[in-house]
């Protein structure tokens, strides 16, 4: 009895599930819980993880080569003295709450950001907008104090999203945007979901119905939750280690690719011996990166020779400048004065990269001759106090995840305490420059620059080692942008 | 109406004496000699003789749980002060501006001077209100409810399973001392103590939920799911989190027993002509429990504790995630809050376990 029940069951069962339909519902995992889901007005890259693209939408979007693409605008002009910015917005646009998106909005967002109150992190974006006017509900014109060379590209930053004057106040725990997909509800701690937006603007694009993003901080446990099929892909996986039994198993896609992330280590350069070019010479000579990515990240990761990401157009090779080369690296420490030693400490934070990567860079010290004693910090809390607060370190390592971030040796008072007016100037006037060809001249030679005056040793562009179901397909595998779009991801049967 | 009124028999001197002839009292109904001895006093007589002894029990113990209690929230806001990190700057990261961190300082209220946020805290507190997170932006209460119902049912199934282990294995060792369960208690015991919880996760995971599928690698689907599922998810983790304190009260179940059976009125019973099992059961084990449940009530910290690793290793969101989470994020709300309910539900669990001594230990129970 109870066996012919189990057969009618396993039959009942059988004749249910729809034969070969394609699923249609995604689980994303994180190592990071994004706190709070409103891009604009903190700066976790957890945040844009899940939001970006997703929720929300900006004027223009990056694309995942790194291209600025039409979004909410569908196009635009620049005057040519580039001071002046007219977008046209596209039509038919809807919040999820239902309200109609039009220039209000997009003046409302980006004079929120702006406000003297508003906490987004990256205000300097906004610094340069002298005014927004809404001629008409499809017309914004922006007018710029000085010109902006990289004005369209930060649009597509999370951190320019347009907001809706009716639910900006609330987007940190109920995110109301225009993108794809609808909050549903954040189990916290555990996961968020999103549902399709029915009335999203170009739905045919959208092929997933439920989007869920877990959250999964144990490097074993993001690879648990893959093997068993808990979660279907892992943009960034936390183990490196474990990442080549992925690329061996045919049931998963296994792609490292690059994210905004530089490596570097960076000095205290107005503090002795890091005042000597020589010295910051000598130490980027000691240093194997080839060695140190293999020990640091499993062999993964790009070698990078100044600070810029091979994921933008405008990327030149470094590596060559200041070589893998022990004698030189003593020579050059003699001639400053360091023949019989030096003594120096690197303040190392918790995560993996970062620790081994000390460890790795403290060995190949010692084999010119300087002792480098590693110091552990926590990330980011006393890291941000004791070295990029109060710079009281001689050396330290971390990753510089923001994109286009080349700038941060052309502030004052930066960490690095790296002045070099030539510099300056020049980061100064590509910021300006619009002539995208020009532009990216410019950055050619600020790279050049820095890998020749070495004001950091520059190590390597950390990873995207992101996992997925090979049925999966339109996952990005570079993150030129800090970004999880699965606008257009579907699963292929 | 007094204890001298109801029970004529003792004298004042005797019973302000009691902690110290507790041994001494610990055997008197023994001499009784039935196998019904252990319900010494009549119900009448023992409901009569609990309020003074433990009415004072109970407030000096309260008195001490409320000054404890100011004393670690006094502690853990200046451990918190002097802890390195700037909230505004984490949330706003490397490139936000000093005017941007500034307004977020104040939006947070961290511009106000030490004292004026101490007494701002404890007197929310107080009224029942433990603030609003700085990452999550909603209420703290709100929060910690939620992850109350993962880290409670994790720690009390946990406690479950610890004792439902320890007790009879326990026992069943010191029964056949030396016998072969007792060696492979003992055994059981050594490898529960040396292996760390969340070694045991990550091996339960590949095992159960890597290999046989039978249950998720980690995460919890919400109680919304049904219990199912929900006791599913917490069963591998509680498993995990209980091996090792199972192993530490198995020992002390098994020493403690031992030491009871080794006691003369244990012999005395025995001699008296009752069996072994009855022995075992209504004097041996009775007595066995106190030293267990003292144990127990230390434990409990740990249980409290060990789930911040196990509910890492399974991804649980739990209590003591957001504790992990919001001390990296220097949510400094949230972890006050978090620190101080941990620290209390340690306190009250000791005070309960004080007082649990007193309706356990058949010796002060027949004291009166």
């Amino acid at each position: 009895m109870t066996k012919r029940l189990l057969t009618a069951a396993l039959l009942l069962s059988v004749s249910v599930i729809p034969a070969f339909a394609a699923k249609t519902s995604l689980v994303v995992g994180m190592p990071i819980e994004p706190p709070g889901l409103d891009p604009t007005v903190a700066a976790p890259v957890a945040i844009r993880e899940v939001t970006l693209a997703n929720l929300y939408e900006g004027l223009v979007r990056i694309d995942r080569t790194g291209k600025v693409q039409p979004l909410l605008a569908k196009s635009w002009e620049v005057s040519p003295d580039g001071l002046t910015y007219t977008f046209r917005l596209q039509e038919g646009v809807k919040f999820h709450d239902g309200t109609t998106f039009d220039s209000a909005d997009v003046k409302f967002a980006f004079d929120r950001a702006r406000d003297p109150k508003s906490t987004n992190a990256q205000k300097q974006i906004f610094a340069p907008i002298e005014s927004i006017e809404t001629p008409d509900p499809q017309t914004v014109v922006i007018k710029l104090k000085n010109p902006s060379g990289n004005f369209l590209t930060y649009l597509g930053w999370g951190d320019a999203v347009i907001v809706a004057p009716e639910t900006a106040a609330t987007n940190a725990s109920n995110p109301v945007g225009t993108g794809p997909f609808k909050f549903k509800t954040w189990t916290r701690g555990d996961r968020v979901e999103l549902t399709k937006n029915p009335d999203y603007w170009q739905k045919d694009k959208v092929k997933l119905e439920n989007v869920t993003f877990r959250f999964i901080s144990d490097a074993q446990a993001q690879v648990a939750a893959l093997r068993a099929g808990d979660v279907d892909a892992f943009p960034n996986l936390g183990a490196p280690e474990l990442f080549a039994e992925f690329q061996k198993d045919n049931r998963f896609k296994a792609v490292a690719g690059n994210t905004e992330g530089e490596t570097v280590a960076g000095m205290n350069n107005t503090k002795k011996p890091f005042d000597d070019v020589r010295v910051r010479r000598a130490l980027m000579h000691a240093i194997d990166r080839k060695t140190l990515i293999e020990g640091a990240y499993s062999g993964f990761g790009t070698p990078i020779g100044s600070f810029f990401s091979p994921n933008h157009p405008a990327y030149v090779d470094m590596t060559g400048a200041v070589p893998y080369d022990p004698a030189k690296a003593k020579a050059l420490l003699k001639e400053a004065g360091y023949g019989d030693g030096l003594s120096i400490t690197i303040k190392a934070p918790q995560m993996a990269y970062a620790s081994r990567s000390a460890e790795l860079i403290a060995a190949m010290l010692s084999e010119v001759g300087v002792e480098l004693k590693i110091i552990p910090t926590e990330f980011p809390a006393k890291w941000i106090e004791e070295v990029f607060k109060n710079k009281d370190y001689d050396v330290t390592i971390v990753s510089h995840t923001e994109p286009l971030d080349i700038d941060i040796f052309a502030r004052d008072n930066y960490y690095f305490n790296y002045k070099n007016d030539k510099f300056k100037q020049l980061i100064a006037d590509a910021a300006k420059t619009t002539d995208e060809k020009a532009r990216f001249a410019k950055y050619a030679e600020a790279q050049k620059i820095l890998a020749e005056d070495v004001p950091a040793l520059f190590l390597f562009q950390l990873p995207k080692l992101g996992v997925w179901n090979a049925k999966l397909q339109g996952l990005w595998e570079n993150s030129p942008i800090p970004v999880n779009d699965v606008t257009e991801v579907s699963w292929t049967e | 109406m007094t204890v001298k009124d109801v029970i004529p028999g003792r004298s004042a001197a005797e019973r302000k004496g009691v902690h110290s002839h507790t041994l001494r009292y610990g055997s008197p109904s023994l001499a009784c000699g039935s196998p019904g001895m252990t319900q010494p006093l009549p119900a009448r007589g023992r409901e009569k003789a609990w309020p003074k002894h433990m009415l004072r029990l109970v407030l000096s113990r309260l008195v001490s749980l409320v000054v404890t209690l100011l004393f670690v929230s006094l502690a853990i806001f200046l451990i918190l002060e002097v802890l390195p990190g700037d909230p505004a700057a984490i949330m706003l990261g490397t490139s936000a501006r000093e005017d941007t961190l500034a307004a977020l300082r104040q939006e947070l209220g961290l511009d106000q001077p030490a004292l004026l946020r101490y007494l701002y805290w404890v007197g929310g507190i107080l009224q029942g209100d433990l603030g609003t997170s700085i990452t999550y932006k909603m209420p703290v209460s709100t929060l910690v409810a939620e992850r109350m119902n993962v880290t409670l049912p994790l720690s009390l199934l946990a406690i479950l399973i610890s004792t439902a282990l320890a007790l009879p294995l326990g026992v069943a060792a010191a029964a056949r001392r030396d016998g072969p369960v007792d060696r492979a208690v003992l055994v059981f015991s050594q490898l529960g103590v040396a292996v760390p919880n969340f070694w045991i996760g990550l091996l339960f995971i590949l095992f159960f939920s890597t290999w046989l599928g039978w249950f998720p690698a980690g995460g919890f689907p919400g109680w919304s799911a049904g219990i199912g599922p929900a006791l599913q998810a917490l069963l591998l983790p509680a498993v995990a989190l209980a091996l090792p304190q199972a192993a530490v009260l198995t020992r002390v179940t098994r020493s403690a027993t031992l030491e009871v059976i080794g006691a003369d009125f244990v012999r005395t019973a025995r001699a008296k002509g009752v069996d072994k099992g009855s022995t075992l059961r209504r004097h041996v084990v009775p007595n066995a429990l106190i030293p267990v449940t003292t144990i127990l009530g230390l434990q409990l910290s740990f249980f409290f504790g060990g789930a911040i690793l196990v509910e890492n290793v399974f991804n649980l969101p739990g209590l003591g995630r957001l504790a992990y989470q919001a001390l990296n994020q220097r949510d400094l709300v949230v972890i006050k809050d978090i620190v101080l309910i941990f620290s209390g539900l340690v306190i009250v669990v000791n005070f309960l376990v004080d007082i649990g001594y007193a309706i356990l230990d058949p010796r002060l129970r027949g004291r009166s």
